[in-house]
């Protein structure tokens, strides 16, 4: 059941002098099954955005649809909604309360009314996913390194078994190692499980490597949303926003311009060496 | 002389049970040898972890060594009678912008080093307009910090160091916590500090794109320095630096990439415009 | 809903009163306040009432402002006023069912009303008009004569003013907190009293460790920054007498002279006292 957001707008602070219009006008189709990109700078909206999906924000004009009901609904049932689109806080770490991680996770599907043996199959299952140490399971919060903790916390959502999983920057704060391993995991529960995922970041590069669909923010508006290869095209307007494309794109651009001959819209490391290496032998790979 | 000096530095910490007896112990540092020229900028490299950021909190005396020593504008940290000399020498800019910014003021932030040192009110001024000048900041001076992003909460943080006029500067992953365009301003202030005011810079990341312009770097991992070298030297290494869990630059990676299959380029491509440069010599 | 709490507010606006030297306020909120005590007739209360509206006029602030403190302390100000109504012994007024109100009562009413409206509106006008570090500033030189009786004056002064500047952090992080376990399907708002505290217990949790990450990490900034206590610092905004605030002394000492001169005059109190026994007790 997608997600329909139909000329969404939410404006901070309407009745004074200075009114932030933090969305503007948006309208998205998110589809089950996808795997999106949402970039944009810092106070572009994105995080914004993503709270409006699970009804911790509602429009200040305009809807969200979620099954076909506007998630506004006096009788729509909000609990249900956030079962079904799990949200992850950038920093999620910082919400975990329990004694111990297992008990941690358990706190979602406690809420949505599972029993206990149930809640904890979910957890167990969810902790599976994420591919947390066993022996941690039952590890204080505070015994964790970074990465781990990141990884409980994102359990800690997905044991509600969401159809959607939306993740506000969940690689911030992490070294390039723990990054791709979240980015990898986050990508795997993708192939795995048809789940949508929706990735909001600032980095290009994570975005170029993971996404099949990339939607850019810029001052509360949606600027471009389409594939990768077609967004990293406008080069220049991003470069406007303040986000620019990925290294491997730019130099493959640059090449290009002093003549020679290399694919200007490759977005990886390895498909901008295969392809100057091509340009500059005459040789394929 | 050298403006830093760790000789065969090791830092211990000792976990301690309920009862405060010890059951483990871990070795954040491992026989450390780093030494930094006036007007050096340096860059230490690791992944979380790695020992780097206790090695910066033995520069400002805020952790002492458990063996060798630490000389800081050639005072030994571990000299009680010197600790103030010693904090005010090696100034400290950390990596949370929230947490290190007191003032409620931006300019009154910037002043409470001076404050603290007994600088007369008049210096106190001069010093907070030059140094909110030296990373740019000036026009925010009034404002409230809670305004301000994090890049700029970081300058005014490194303002606030400048304005003790300390000999050298240790930032402790300043970076980690800011988008792209906040590093970026971050990074540009503190090269600017480095090229235009002399200062030593002792630049702490994991973001290897950062310390590309530095004059030398150090890699550590475990509590080790395992590679130390000008930029070039390091980065030469790419298989090396993907075991020790850090990203290499782009054009770095790429033109190792199109090494490995045979094209004829040097070692150590550090941008993407030398990169460019270096193909179309191929051709 | 913590952004509704309005005591304790800055109003930013440049008048006289916002620009004198907060020891001159913080004195004269004193001052004030204990006259308000020393009152023994209508005329004393007039003279506090005039010079306050005076001082609210210079100030600039909106009254709407001030008035809107009293909102707070409305219950505590209905319950004085009804307590000495009917609980203060005398002649009755009016009597009904097991009620008396007594002519007394009413006096004393209408006196704790008047004092307390009036001492809420007076110390509302330091906070309105003064910025939170200035008045810790203020704080911390007009305190500085505990400092004999081994009162870490400074360090005190020290943490107010980190109190202050981190209260809108940690209410953001709050709201932060709250977002993210409401994602989880925490449930604040429903269930009875327990329940609803018992489901705070997952926002409090995660608050308080923050902070004290929060508090270890300042520390560690505030010592690599030469922070060794409240001595030998040297200040960057020190704060110095102008020729105002020693106009203002002689107005503030003019008139707590003259109101208690006459809120406590002989005649003044007898005149009162013949109006009552011959107009109202008859």
């Amino acid at each position: 059941m997608p997600l329909i957001l139909d000329h969404v707008s939410q404006v901070y602070n309407a009745d004074t002098e200075t009114p932030v219009r933090a969305l503007d006008d948006v309208s998205l189709v998110l589809p089950e099954g996808q795997f999106i990109g949402i970039i944009g700078h810092t106070g572009s909206g994105k995080s914004t955005l993503v709270q409006h999906l699970n009804g911790l924000m509602l429009p200040t004009s305009g809807n969200v649809y979620y099954n076909g009901r506007d998630i506004a609904d006096k009788d729509f049932n909000k609990k249900e909604l956030r079962k079904h689109v799990g949200l992850v806080f950038q920093y999620p770490e910082h919400q975990l309360f329990e004694t111990d991680v297992f008990a941690d996770v358990c706190f979602g599907p406690k809420n949505m009314g599972l029993s206990k043996k149930e809640a904890e199959l979910a957890a167990f299952d969810a902790l599976r996913k994420v591919d947390f140490p066993n022996e941690l399971y039952y590890a204080s919060v505070f015994e964790l390194s970074g990465g781990q903790k990141r990884r409980a916390a994102i359990a800690g959502v997905l044991a509600m078994k969401p159809d959607f999983l939306v993740l506000d920057e969940p690689t911030a704060g992490l070294d390039p190692v723990g990054r791709y391993e979240i980015l990898d995991m986050v990508s795997a529960l993708h192939k795995e499980s048809g789940m949508t995922i929706i990735l909001v970041s600032h980095s290009m590069e994570d975005v170029a490597r993971y996404v099949e669909r990339v939607i850019v923010m810029d001052r509360g508006k949606v600027a471009f949303d389409d594939t990768p290869r077609e967004v990293f095209t406008h080069g220049e307007e991003l470069e406007a926003m303040g986000l620019g494309i990925p290294e491997s794109t730019r130099i493959a651009r640059m090449l290009k311009a002093k003549g020679i001959g290399v694919d200007p819209d490759v977005l990886t490391v390895t498909e901008a060496a295969d392809s100057i290496y091509a340009a500059v032998t005459g040789k394929d790979k | 002389m050298d403006i830093v000096k760790a000789e065969n530095l090791v830092f211990e910490y000792i976990r301690r049970d309920e009862e405060g007896n010890p059951t483990d112990v871990t070795t954040a540092l491992d026989h450390v040898n780093i030494d930094v020229r006036q007007g050096e900028f340096i860059g230490i490299l690791g992944h979380n972890g790695s020992g780097k950021s206790t090695f910066a909190k033995h520069l400002n005396a805020i952790l002492y060594p458990t063996e060798g020593t630490v000389y800081v504008g050639g005072m030994n940290t571990m000299d009680d009678d010197k600790l103030w000399d010693v904090r005010s020498c090696a100034g400290m800019v950390f990596q949370n912008p929230d947490n290190q910014i007191i003032g409620q003021v931006v300019e009154e932030d910037v002043g409470f080093g001076p404050e603290n040192l007994g600088v007369p009110t008049k210096e106190i001024w001069e010093r907070v307009e030059e140094s909110l000048r030296a990373v740019g900041m000036l026009e925010y001076r009034k404002k409230s910090p809670n305004k301000l992003s994090g890049g700029q909460k970081q300058r005014v943080s490194i303002a606030g160091v400048l304005a003790m006029h300390p000999k050298c500067i240790v930032l402790d992953e300043p970076t980690a916590m800011l988008d792209p365009s906040g590093r970026k301003e971050v990074v540009r202030a503190i090269r600017g500090l480095n090229d235009v005011e002399k200062m030593t810079v002792i630049l702490i990341t994991h973001y290897m794109d950062e310390v590309v312009h530095a004059d030398r770097i150090f890699v550590m991992d475990k509590g080790k320095v395992v590679m130390q070298g000008t930029p070039r030297e390091i980065f030469a290494d790419v298989p090396t630096l993907e075991k020790l869990r850090l990203d290499v630059p782009g054009p770095t990676r790429i033109a190792w990439e199109l090494k490995k299959k045979g094209l004829p380029l040097p070692d150590g491509i550090l941008t993407a415009e030398e990169l460019v440069k270096e193909i179309k010599k191929c051709r | 809903m913590i952004r509704d709490i309005t005591i304790g507010q800055y109003y930013q606006t440049d008048s006289p009163i916002h620009r004198l030297d907060p020891r001159v306020k913080l004195l004269g909120t004193l001052l004030f306040i204990i006259t308000l005590f020393l009152y023994k007739n209508p005329a004393g209360y007039a003279a506090g009432a005039v010079f306050l509206l005076a001082v609210i006029k210079l100030s600039r602030v909106p009254l709407r402002f001030i008035t809107k403190g009293l909102k707070g302390i409305l219950i505590v100000l209905l319950l004085t006023v009804i307590i000495n109504l009917f609980l203060t012994p005398g002649t009755a007024l009016i009597s009904f069912w097991k009620f008396t109100i007594t002519y007394e009562g009413v006096g004393v009413a209408l006196t704790m009303l008047f004092r307390l409206t009036m001492l809420i509106m007076g110390s509302s006008i330091v906070t309105l008009t003064t910025t939170p570090n200035n008045l810790t500033d203020g704080l911390e030189k007009g305190l500085r004569f505990l400092k004999i009786f081994r009162v870490p004056v400074g360090d005190v002064a020290m943490m107010m003013s980190i109190a202050l500047r981190f209260i809108p952090i940690l209410m953001e992080e709050t709201d932060r907190i709250m977002k993210a376990q409401l994602a989880r399907g925490a449930d604040f708002e429903s269930g009875n009293i327990v329940k609803k505290a018992k489901a705070l217990v997952p926002v409090l949790v995660p608050l308080f460790v923050s902070a004290f990450r929060r508090a270890g990490d300042l520390a560690m900034a505030m010592e690599a920054r030469c922070y060794r206590g409240g001595d030998g610092r040297t200040k960057m905004k020190p704060l110095i007498y102008k020729k105002r605030d020693a106009i203002a002394y002689i107005i503030l000492f003019s008139f707590v002279i003259f109101s208690v001169w006459i809120g406590r005059w002989q005649v003044i109190n007898d005149f009162f006292n013949s109006l009552y026994l011959r107009y109202i007790i008859k």
